[in-house]
């Protein structure tokens, strides 16, 4: 039997078992030996992708950075080889509250500023870098309150944007992060209600999630594994439910051109240092 | 600017911020632009760019911006949804067309004529053939039905005075619960089967819903009727319920109907009708009116059910006739009517306890019996049956009336 091309993904969620049960599925009648295996953090899988435990893993923008700085340390390498069109090009915005006197990220000195998990690069990593580059420091130009959830999930839980959305309309704190498509999303659901929030700053476009290969990986199961995520069609309603529960209208090839922010972000914020070691001494997992 | 920049649609949201229902203009100039084509949003709210961006994002419009505003173009993906799209029909029944002969069990719940989406769970109506459930007057019916519905505290004057000897008020009860029994089954059959039925076929969903509430509304008066007088729920017999229960048993929707609606009720209509003529008090007869008229809907419904079945598929006679006659053997060894029914419809007919308003009453229900008989025969003529089938059948019908 031939030795199935073996995925990691992060449980963060429940609906994660029926996305991957439903790949599966879609990649064995196509005759591609394909297998999963669920992680409860993303700290653990990328660790994994150096064990030879899986040969791809399904990686968040955190994950890949890290990955991508243990291979260099390694002298080995690893590649973004696909990714959902919805992971590009991506931005944060911050929110304050409509009646707010705060017009720009200069009027938050001095004021209350929520954020997302420790390991978000959403709703934490970025927006502290956007708002460095702005000469605003945490601790020393505003106060940082951080809305942490479920640890080593690196955001995808989006309870932490959502209870700061909440803190934020209780007047708990004066602005909050999240990500522009949750800005949307807690206002269709009615978190946010219409009109009680304004937008005062916008990151600059960064890449989501991405397939990274192991350094061991296959590459002839790799590319086979590429061509078929490419070939799922949003037209056909057997993998329509897949892609919408995954969040997706299409598959694109893998870009490690939206990662800048994010690689700078960890620098500055002491996330992880050149090798890829977890330097942040509060981050629990 | 390229001459083309200027020819886009603009669409101005103003100060509307998606986050408030601006992605509904959007939309609406999006739909007026074939897929590859393009449209112009400028807007004024804070932060509007982002929040476009995020929507087009989810709804997979590429978008770029430039000093004139944002240009989104139309992406193909939402029509991708709908291709291979089932087609279900249409919603007025006399539309060519409109309902079909097999309903797809991928329209599922959809209302009829809805454009539904491949990939929808396949829903598994058993009763899902048009021939095996249809009636071309099905809407009709229900709109009688609906107009002539009663409230119970309106429709029937329950202090009208009266005052029964005790063997006549006891007699009522009796007669009473027997028809509770009857009226059970004649809104569990249809009940089940509309669980069964495709939603495809609305107008008959709608005329078992409506038969069933005219039964639960039966079942109600006649146990009001039966307290009235401060008496409880009398006599129940293993014939009576066993017979009943060759009706709960059967799984073909045109027999049941034939074996529930056109011979059971049709019996039962003439019985009411023997109860608003006869009844010894006036509430019995109100009751007995309306509820006729109720039943009277119930058979014409299974008549023209059967009659359009029977027109497309006379063999299908043989098995009606089958079930009668199977339903006679699996009946054979039981007593039929209970003895204390028909002593109470004599009594009840009778209204006092003496020998010559009994004479009188014993003749009434002798009557009755010719009357259900004769009225089973001409609606099995009326079926298409030759008269000597018709008159075999419509004795072999249960002694227990439904």
């Amino acid at each position: 039997m031939t030795r199935p091309l073996v995925m990691g993904a992060v449980a963060y969620a429940p609906k994660v078992v029926t996305i991957w049960e439903g790949f599966k599925e879609y990649f064995h009648r196509r005759n591609f030996a394909f297998d999963f295996v669920l992680y409860a953090n993303y700290e653990r899988q990328v660790e994994a992708q150096f064990e030879g435990a899986i040969d791809i893993a399904w990686n968040s923008p955190l994950a890949w950075v890290r990955a991508e700085r243990m291979a260099r340390a390694r002298g080995q390498s690893v590649r973004a080889v696909a990714m959902r069109d919805t992971d590009c090009d991506l931005t944060s915005v911050l929110v304050v509250r409509s009646e707010s006197s705060v017009a720009t990220p200069e009027g938050l000195r001095g004021k209350t500023v929520g954020f997302g998990a420790l390991d978000s690069p959403q709703a934490n990593l970025i927006p502290r870098d956007h708002l460095r580059t702005q000469g605003l420091v945490a601790g020393r130009d505003y106060t940082a309150r951080r809305f942490d959830l479920l640890g080593g999930k690196h955001g995808d839980h989006i309870g932490g944007e959502r209870d700061a959305a909440l803190s934020l309309l209780a007047g708990e704190i004066d602005a909050a992060w999240m990500i522009d498509g949750n800005h949307l999303a807690f206002s269709r659901e009615g978190t946010l209600p219409a009109g009680a929030t304004r937008i005062v700053a916008r990151t600059g476009l960064y890449d989501h999630c991405n397939f990274t290969t192991s350094p061991a990986a296959s590459a002839a199961q790799v590319e086979r594994f590429v061509e078929l995520l490419l070939g799922m069609a949003w037209d056909d309603p057997e993998v329509r439910p897949l892609l919408e529960l995954e969040g997706l209208k299409a598959w694109r090839a893998g870009r490690t051109s939206g990662y800048a922010l994010l690689e700078r972000a960890v620098d500055d914020e002491r996330f992880y240092d050149a090798e890829g070691n977890i330097l942040v001494a509060d981050y629990r997992y | 600017m390229p001459k083309e920049i200027f020819l886009l649609p603009i669409i101005d949201i103003e100060g509307l911020g998606l986050d408030a229902g601006a992605h509904l203009l959007i939309k609406h100039g999006l739909n007026k632009v074939p897929v590859g084509g393009a449209v112009t949003v400028t807007g004024t709210a804070p932060g509007w760019e982002a929040q476009l961006s995020a929507w087009c994002r989810s709804q997979g419009h590429p978008v770029t911006f430039t000093a004139d505003g944002a240009r989104i173009t139309r992406s193909a993906v939402h029509a991708g949804r709908w291709h291979g799209a089932l087609s279900s029909g249409h919603a007025d029944p006399r539309h060519e067309g409109a309902v079909h002969e097999q309903a797809h069990p991928g329209y599922g719940l959809a209302a009829r004529g809805a454009t539904v989406e491949a990939g929808a769970p396949e829903y598994a109506f058993r009763l899902s053939e048009k021939h095996g459930v249809w009636a071309d007057n099905a809407a009709e019916l229900y709109a009688q039905a609906l107009a002539a519905q009663w409230h119970a505290d309106q429709a029937i004057d329950w202090n009208a005075p009266f005052d029964l000897p005790d063997e006549v008020e006891d007699a009522v009860a009796q007669v009473m619960t027997y028809m509770i029994e009857n009226e059970n089954a004649a809104l569990v059959v249809p009940a089940r089967f509309l669980g069964q039925l495709h939603p495809h076929f609305r107008e008959v969903q709608a005329v078992l819903a409506i038969q069933v509430a005219d039964e639960a509304r039966h079942i109600d008066v006649f146990t009001r009727r039966l307290r009235l007088r401060g008496r409880e729920p009398a006599l129940s017999t293993a014939g009576g319920q066993a017979s009943l229960k060759t009706l709960l048993d059967e799984p073909d929707f045109s027999v049941a109907e034939f074996l529930l609606s056109v011979l059971g009720e049709g019996t039962f209509v003439t019985l009411l009708n023997f109860l608003h003529a006869h009844a010894p008090d006036p509430v019995t007869r109100q009751i007995a009116r309306l509820a006729s008229r109720d039943e009277a809907r119930h058979v014409a419904f299974g008549m023209s059910h059967l009659l359009r079945r029977l027109d497309r598929e006379p063999e299908f006679r043989t098995r009606l006739a089958n079930a009668v006659e199977r339903r006679n053997d699996a009946l054979a060894g039981t007593a039929g009517l209970n003895e204390e029914v028909f002593d109470a419809l004599i009594l009840l007919a009778a209204g006092e306890f003496t020998p010559a308003a009994i004479a009188t009453g014993y003749a009434r229900v002798q009557q009755l019996m010719a009357e259900m008989a004769e009225g089973r025969f001409g609606r099995l003529v009326r079926l298409g049956f030759d008269e000597q089938t018709a008159h075999r059948l419509a004795a072999l019908h249960t002694r227990n009336f439904m």
